[in-house]
């Protein structure tokens, strides 16, 4: 099998930007996606009539977006609006960036589905288990962590600890959504949703976007601030269960693994050289899974591996410093690739990791992605 | 009385003769006649040759649990008198998964790869609902 090793370190994440997060009916996905570009074009500098790429995920139009932006690129992609999409939109932009098919990429995700009440289940996601009332992708992650728990003797005292780090982290953010202090028993007493899950294992969802700008590590030393390179990136799909939409009956684990070979490798690093994860946190099991695909602790260890704050700012592997999905913003994996950025740039305040050189950002889902970012 | 939780959707062919086979009391699968390949949820090609020749077959109804959950919250307004309410998630003998519930109340005792065995609701004149019960050993 041929590999993206060639490409280590040649590409750089350049600007960032992120709006607001919260309930903002009075704000389209397009005046969302302005702001959160007009934020990332600020932040590097760059003239933004030499963005040449562009990447929509989840804004419902790629044309109208560019006819907001006045942009008229040469390489245009849309990703859908999944969860699963950051970690492979910032690696087909690597790709457009390193064959000349774009020198600068923005990648713009927007989402309003607060303000217009989305809620993932039902007959906003038909499947053919609608006439036994399965449904949502919450129900999915419910059937694996009872079987997380069947398996290894996971409790849910232990995946609370996965919510109150993040809810930690996200005290320290201005920027959070969630403000309010949390404990171990808070989760536990939380009210019941798809059980075993509660309330405190599901995500936000909140409206907000945010924007990426990306182009080769040559062409980044002429911006504004220092480049933070893609070391390393790996990938592995799993469809074969996919009619049990969002579920795998053993977490991902093979597929985690593959990923973890690949990302770890062509960055020439291993779990212990990470000094900050961002794990795509959907639901706080997916934490779990992710933890003992990529290697952090061994398979079925996760529980007491996260146990006494293992995920807090201060402990073995700060994990989700901005509060992720639970307790930040709920902007599908691509704040938590901005978090990365900021971390690198030593920007992230009163969460900032000390000595932060490597972050990893991991999605352990049906599209099971990994990047691993480096300062230059 | 009106049947107020979701129905198969009438214009979801493919899933017809599941259907049809659940009403006369018969869990099906799907099964290749190329390369005898079975899988449930069907498919218009066989995943593993892609042939379109694909028969429906009768199985044994028996599986093995492999998970549970228990909703508490209702995504459609039929299931709100049923709340709390649960869904099983079961791998048939023939080998395919199978997300369903359990007949009648949750079974005290429940563990992954406990013996299980389908059965069959009728819910209207038309229409008819596979669901599981626990072997009793």
């Amino acid at each position: 099998m041929t590999s993206m090793d060639a490409l280590k370190n040649k590409i750089a994440i350049v600007g960032v930007g992120t709006t607001e997060y919260g309930n903002f009916p009075q704000f389209s996905d397009y005046a969302l996606g302005a702001k959160a570009f007009k934020a990332a074009v600020e932040d590097c500098g760059i003239d933004k009539n030499r963005i040449d790429g562009l990447v929509c995920c989840r804004v419902p139009f790629y044309a109208r977006m560019g006819e907001v932006l006045g942009l008229n690129p040469r390489w245009t992609l849309q990703m859908p609006p999944h969860g699963r999409m950051s970690g492979m939109a910032i690696i087909e932009a690597m790709l457009a960036i390193e064959t000349g098919a774009a020198d600068y990429v923005a990648l713009i995700y927007t989402n309003i589905g607060r303000s217009r009440r989305v809620n993932y289940g039902g007959d906003e996601a038909a499947s053919i288990w609608d006439p036994w009332g399965f449904t949502s992708p919450g129900a999915a992650h419910a059937m694996m962590f009872q079987m997380h728990q069947n398996r290894y003797g996971t409790t849910t005292r232990q995946l609370a600890e996965v919510s109150v780090a993040f809810r930690q982290h996200a005290l320290l953010n201005p920027d959070a959504v969630m403000k309010k202090p949390m404990t171990i028993e808070d989760h536990e007493e939380a009210r019941p949703i798809v059980e075993p899950l509660r309330l405190l294992d599901y995500c936000l969802i909140n409206d907000g976007a945010v924007c990426v700008i990306m182009t080769s590590a040559e062409r980044a030393r002429d911006l504004k601030k220092p480049p933070v390179l893609i070391s390393g990136v790996g990938a592995r799909d799993a469809f074969s269960q996919s009619s049990i939409s969002n579920f795998d009956e053993n977490f991902w684990y093979a597929e985690a693994r593959d990923t973890a070979d690949q990302v770890y490798r062509m960055a020439g690093v291993g779990p212990g050289d990470i000094d900050g994860l961002m794990c795509y946190d959907n639901f706080s099991p997916t934490v779990l899974f992710s933890l003992e695909g990529f290697g952090f602790c061994g398979r079925g260890e996760s529980g007491p591996y996260v146990e006494g704050g293992t995920l807090g700012l201060h402990g073995a592997l700060p994990t989700n410093t901005d509060g992720g999905h639970l307790s930040n913003s709920y902007m599908q994996g691509w704040a938590l690739n901005v978090e990365a950025v900021r971390q690198l740039r030593g920007e992230s305040g009163a969460r900032q990791i000390k000595d932060c050189n490597i972050i990893q950002y991991v999605a352990v889902t049906p599209c099971t992605r990994s990047i691993i970012y480096s300062r230059a | 009385m009106t049947y107020t939780k979701p129905l198969p959707p009438v214009d979801d062919l493919l899933m017809q003769p599941f259907w049809e086979n659940a009403r006369a009391h018969r869990l099906s699968i799907q099964r290749c006649e190329a390369c005898g390949d079975g899988h449930f949820p069907p498919s218009p090609v066989c995943p593993h040759c892609l042939s379109e020749e694909q028969t429906w077959e009768p199985v044994s109804g028996r599986g093995t649990l492999l998970s549970w959950v228990t909703f508490h919250r209702a995504y459609w307004g039929g299931f709100i008198p049923d709340l709390p309410y649960q869904c099983c998630l079961v791998r048939l003998a023939e080998g395919p998964l199978i997300v369903a519930n359990f007949a009648g109340d949750k079974p005290e005792y429940l563990a992954e790869g406990l013996p299980v065995r389908a059965v069959f609701q009728d819910m209207t004149e038309h229409f008819t609902l596979p669901k599981f019960v626990v072997e009793q050993s």
